[in-house]
C-alpha cells in the first residue's frame, strides 16, 4: 500500500508532527517494558524514519511491542451511498459504488492519473442510447452524459493536444484517428462551442 | 456437466462484422504462426447498484435478475448458454477458466466457492463471447478471436455492448467514463490483449527487450492466464494498462497497427535466424516432442504444455507437415486438469490425471497423423509401435516462415 495523496482541506482536529509544523499522519506507539511512548510524525518525517507503507503493524518481542497506526486525514471520508470509507478503499483498492467516484473525486484524480499514463478525462465511447436520449432532452440530460461546458472544453482541449502532438511527431495515422474523434465530438455536440470544426488543425496526410 | 444452464435461441445467424473471410472450422486465424488469439474485454456496471464487492447477496441477486433477460434477449450470438456459477461444481468452473471464458477470480471466491449471484453467459458460436455477471464489475464482456484480430474482436464486443445498453442503464460519468469497481479499469473499461507464442525470442533471450518496450508504451506482458500466471510453453499475453485519456480507436490502432505487428516481426526474425543457424536441430526438437506425446504414459500439465509448445513451434516453422495449429490450441486446453476430468467424467487423483492426459494426447495426436497420412502404417494410439518417421516429400502446408537453407547442413546440436 502506498502512502497516497491527502487533501489538506480536511484539517479537522489536526495534530502537528513532532518534528515540524506539518500535519502528523503516522502515529507510532511503542510499549517498551510496559512504558508507553507515542510519536506523531508527518508523512515526510515518517518516511525518513522508515515508517511509511504500513497501515498497522505489530512487532512483538519479549521486551517491546511496537504498534504503528496511521491516522490519515481524509480517511474518515465516507461515501453516503454505499458507506465505503476512503481508508477502506485504500486498503482493498476497490470502490463500493458509482457514487464513490464523486465522493472521492479529489483523492482519486491523482491516483487515476498516475495509473493511466497521465489520463485525467475519459475520451472515447459514450453509452449510445443514453446519448441519443439526452440529445432529445434538456440541457441537464445532455450534461449528465457529456458533462458541463467546462468539462467538455477540457476534454476537447486534451484531444486537440493529442492531435497536435501526433502531427508534430509525424504520426499521421494516429492523427487521422484523433481527427475523426474530434469530428465525432462535434457531431455529438461535445465540443466546447457549437462550431469548433473550423479550429481543426490542418491535416496534410502524405499517403 | 452439472449446474443450471439454459440455452436460448437468438434467431438466425448473426452478421459477423470483421470476420475473417477465410475462416474455417480449423483455421487458426491471421498471423497464427505467432499469435494464438486476440481478446477484447469491456467492464461495465449498472447505475443504481453497489459494485459486487460491496453489495450484499440480495443486491447481487437483484443484478442477476435485472441482467439475465437483458443478456439472453440481446441476440448476441445465435445461441447463448447461461451458467449459474453458484450451483456448478468446482470442476466445471475450472474448465471454464481453462477455456478462458471466466477468470480465476470469478471461479473461486472466498473459501474456494464463488460468491452468491455469480454467473456467466457464453455465446456458443465458436464459444468466443462470454459475459461474466458479478465478477469484479457487474458486467465483464469479452470476445476471443483466433489469431491476430483485435479489430474484429473489438467490433464484435462493441456491438454486444450497444445491444446490452439498449436495455441496461450503465454507470457512466462524463469525466471518468464507464465507472468500474477498480479505478485501474475506469474510462473505456476496455482491455485489449493478444496471446503470443514467442519461443524464438525466449531462446535468443530477447524477451526482456519486448517487456521493457511494452512497459514504456503502457502495456503489460504476462503469462498466458493473466495476472500472476507463468509463461509455461512461452505463451505471453500483451495488453494495455491505460483505460482513461485515450479513446478505444486510438488504443486499437496503436496495438493493432504498431505494437503487436512489431513484436510479431521481431519473433519471426528471431525464428529465421534460428533456422539458419541449425535447421536440423530445430526439426529434431519438434519431432522429439511429437515422439514423446505419441508414446508417453504419464504426463503433467506442465510437461504437456511444453511439448505442445515445441510442436507448435515446429508447425509454425514448417517443420511438421500434417499437423494444424488449431489442433495444438485445442489440445493445450484439453490437456488442462479440469478438462481431463470432464472428459473422463469424474474427479481424478493427480496420478490418474497424468495417465489420462497421456492417453488423451496419444490418441488425439495419433488420430491427426493417421488422418493426415492415411497410407502411413504407423501410429496406433496407445500401441507400442515405433515412432513415426518424419514424412518425406513436400508438405501440403506452405511453411509460415521462409525455411532458409534447405539442405540438411551441419546442424548445431542442442
Amino acid at each position: 500500500m502506498t502512502s497516497g495523496h491527502y487533501g489538506s482541506a480536511l484539517g479537522v482536529g489536526m495534530v502537528k508532527c513532532d518534528l515540524c509544523d506539518a500535519e502528523a499522519t503516522v502515529h507510532e506507539t511503542q510499549i517498551v517494558n510496559g512504558q508507553v511512548m507515542v510519536r506523531r510524525l508527518c508523512e515526510r518525517h515518517a518516511a525518513e524514519n522508515g515508517l511509511t507503507g504500513v497501515a498497522a503493524t505489530h512487532v512483538s518481542s519479549p521486551s517491546a511491542t511496537v504498534v504503528l497506526s496511521m491516522n490519515k486525514p481524509g480517511s474518515a471520508l465516507r461515501c453516503e451511498t454505499c458507506g465505503l470509507s476512503y481508508a477502506a478503499f485504500r486498503q482493498h483498492g476497490l470502490l463500493g459504488c458509482p457514487s464513490c467516484y464523486e465522493t472521492f473525486e479529489d483523492k482519486l484524480s491523482p491516483l487515476i492519473e498516475r495509473a493511466h499514463q497521465g489520463g485525467t478525462h475519459h475520451i472515447g465511447k459514450t453509452p449510445r442510447r443514453m446519448l441519443a436520449a439526452a440529445q432529445d432532452g434538456d440541457v441537464q440530460a445532455i450534461e449528465r452524459v457529456l458533462g458541463g461546458a467546462r468539462e467538455r472544453a477540457e476534454r476537447f482541449a486534451l484531444l486537440r493536444k493529442q492531435l497536435e502532438e501526433a502531427l508534430a511527431s509525424e504520426q499521421y495515422e494516429r492523427a487521422a484517428v484523433l481527427r475523426d474523434e474530434l469530428r465525432r465530438f462535434d457531431a455529438q455536440g461535445q465540443g466546447p462551442t457549437t462550431g469548433p470544426a473550423q479550429d481543426d488543425p490542418p491535416l496534410d496526410e502524405p499517403r | 456437466m452439472t449446474g443450471r444452464r439454459q440455452q436460448q435461441s437468438g434467431g438466425s445467424d448473426m452478421p459477423r462484422p470483421g470476420a475473417n473471410r477465410g475462416d474455417t472450422q480449423t483455421s487458426a486465424g491471421r498471423a497464427s504462426d505467432v499469435v494464438v488469439s486476440s481478446r477484447v474485454r469491456l467492464a461495465r456496471n449498472l447505475a443504481g447498484f453497489r459494485f459486487p464487492n460491496r453489495a450484499p447477496a440480495s443486491e447481487r441477486t437483484a443484478v442477476v435478475v435485472r441482467l439475465k433477460p437483458v443478456v439472453l434477449g440481446a441476440r448476441l450470438s445465435p445461441q447463448m448458454e447461461w451458467v449459474d456459477l453458484t450451483s456448478t461444481t468446482a470442476m466445471h468452473r475450472h474448465a471454464l477458466v481453462e477455456e478462458r471464458l471466466i477468470s480465476r477470480q470469478h471461479a473461486m471466491g472466498k473459501a474456494g466457492e464463488p460468491m452468491h449471484g455469480r454467473a456467466v453467459a457464453i455465446g456458443l458460436h465458436e464459444r468466443r463471447l462470454s459475459i461474466m455477471i458479478n465478477e469484479e464489475d457487474h458486467l465483464r464482456l469479452q470476445v476471443i478471436r483466433r489469431g491476430f484480430d483485435l479489430a474484429g474482436a473489438f467490433e464484435e464486443i462493441d456491438a454486444a455492448d450497444d445491444a446490452l445498453e439498449q436495455k441496461a442503464d450503465y454507470a457512466f460519468s462524463p469525466r471518468f467514463g464507464y465507472l468500474t469497481a477498480c479505478p485501474t479499469n475506469v474510462g473505456t473499461g476496455a482491455r485489449l490483449s493478444v496471446m503470443l507464442h514467442l519461443p524464438a525470442l525466449k531462446i535468443t533471450r530477447e524477451l526482456e527487450k519486448v517487456k521493457r518496450a511494452a512497459d514504456d508504451l503502457g502495456l503489460t506482458v504476462r503469462g498466458s492466464y493473466g495476472e500472476g500466471s507463468d509463461a509455461t510453453g512461452d505463451f505471453y499475453q500483451i495488453s494495455n494498462q491505460t483505460t482513461i485519456g485515450k479513446s478505444e480507436a486510438v488504443l486499437l490502432r496503436e496495438m493493432e497497427s504498431e505494437i503487436i505487428p512489431s513484436v510479431i516481426a521481431y519473433e519471426r526474425t528471431a525464428r529465421e535466424r534460428l533456422l539458419k543457424g541449425g535447421r536440423r536441430g530445430m526439426e529434431d526438437q519438434a519431432w522429439r516432442a511429437v515422439g514423446v506425446l505419441l508414446h508417453a504414459r504419464l504426463l503433467s500439465t506442465e510437461e504437456a504444455t511444453k511439448l505442445l509448445s515445441r510442436i507448435r513451434f515446429g508447425i509454425a516453422l514448417g517443420l511438421i507437415p500434417g499437423l494444424k495449429l488449431h489442433l495444438i490450441h485445442q489440445l493445450l486446453v484439453a490437456a488442462q486438469p479440469a478438462h481431463i476430468q470432464m472428459a473422463i467424467g469424474q474427479e481424478l487423483t493427480q496420478e490418474q490425471r497424468r495417465e489420462a492426459r497421456a492417453a488423451l494426447l496419444r490418441a488425439k495426436l495419433g488420430e491427426a497423423f493417421a488422418h493426415e497420412r492415411p497410407a502411413s502404417r504407423l501410429i496406433r494410439p496407445g500401441s507400442p509401435e515405433a515412432a513415426p518417421e518424419p514424412p518425406v516429400g513436400p508438405s501440403n502446408r506452405p511453411p509460415t516462415v521462409d525455411p532458409g537453407d534447405q539442405g540438411p547442413g551441419n546442424a548445431n546440436d542442442r
